[in-house]
């Protein structure tokens, strides 16, 4: 028996919507009966994505598009959160734990390395003054039971 | 979805409440209300009680970082109570415990901290 499912969602560079966007995901997500921690772990990285999406990509215009597209195949959900802003420079440096290029905004440089730890897989296509894409997957443990 | 930041005085401890969630968003209304606070109010330390925070990120972990300094640079100290398991992850994993103590609840943070009436 297999499973797919997908949505996909656009909206504003407004930090309104960061709320928004991982409530929607962990809604999205809620059909593969997430724990509690997973599913909190869903919703800080859609957060820690989109706020980088809104502060670096688009250097708090409000004016970005960004898109999330999520994909179910069977035990695991695949997400991608895309922006058409800045990209990143150093992604090698981007990554590394405490490491912020705006100090200035008390960010605490932990965004990318929340994502590595809460997601199984993670992946990051940039290209600058196009865009990041972040693609992220993990498996949800509750259904791995039916699948194995 | 947003955030509610309750403030109280215990001596020179301020107690910060903090409901709901803490993101990008709302964390520039908790530097802005915290930072004028403990300027105003002679505070020397801050307990952060978070038993209604429902959520939290990098960007909350920023904030809490940026009041840590500035109560330190006052010779102060900083204590977190009242944590929910989730929060309680995300604070273990970017080391936030080597700096920060962590307290069961208000009073106890309040004994620790040797203001307790």
């Amino acid at each position: 028996m297999s499973y797919n499912n997908f949505m996909k969602l656009q909206f504003a560079s407004r930090s309104e919507n960061e709320a928004f966007a991982r409530i929607t995901v962990a809604a999205f997500v809620s059909q593969l009966d997430p724990t509690l921690n997973e599913l909190t772990d869903i919703k800080t990285v859609i957060s820690e994505a989109v706020t980088n999406a809104i502060i670096h990509g688009y250097e708090n215009e409000a004016e970005g598009l960004i898109t999330i597209s999520a994909r179910i195949e069977d035990d695991t959900v695949h997400i991608t959160i895309e922006d058409q802003g800045s990209g990143i420079q150093d992604i090698e440096q981007a990554i590394q734990p405490l490491f912020t290029s705006k100090p200035e905004l008390e960010r605490s440089g932990m965004g990318f390395t929340i994502m590595e730890n809460f997601m199984d897989n993670m992946e990051i296509t940039t290209r600058l003054g196009e865009g990041t894409i972040v693609r992220m997957s993990k498996r949800i443990e509750s259904k791995k039971a039916l699948y194995n | 979805m947003s955030l509610q930041i309750e403030m109280e005085q215990h001596r020179k401890a301020l107690i910060v409440r903090l409901k709901g969630e803490l993101d990008h968003h709302t964390a520039e209304i908790v530097k802005a209300r915290m930072e004028e606070a403990i300027r105003r109010e002679d505070s020397l330390h801050i307990i952060l009680s978070l038993k209604d925070l429902t959520f939290m990120d990098s960007s909350g972990l920023g904030v809490i970082l940026g009041r840590y300094k500035q109560i330190i640079a006052k010779g102060g100290r900083m204590v977190v109570c009242d944590i929910q398991p989730e929060i309680y992850r995300l604070f273990e994993m970017s080391g936030l415990f080597k700096i920060v103590v962590l307290e069961s609840n208000e009073r106890s943070a309040l004994s620790s901290l040797g203001v307790a009436l």
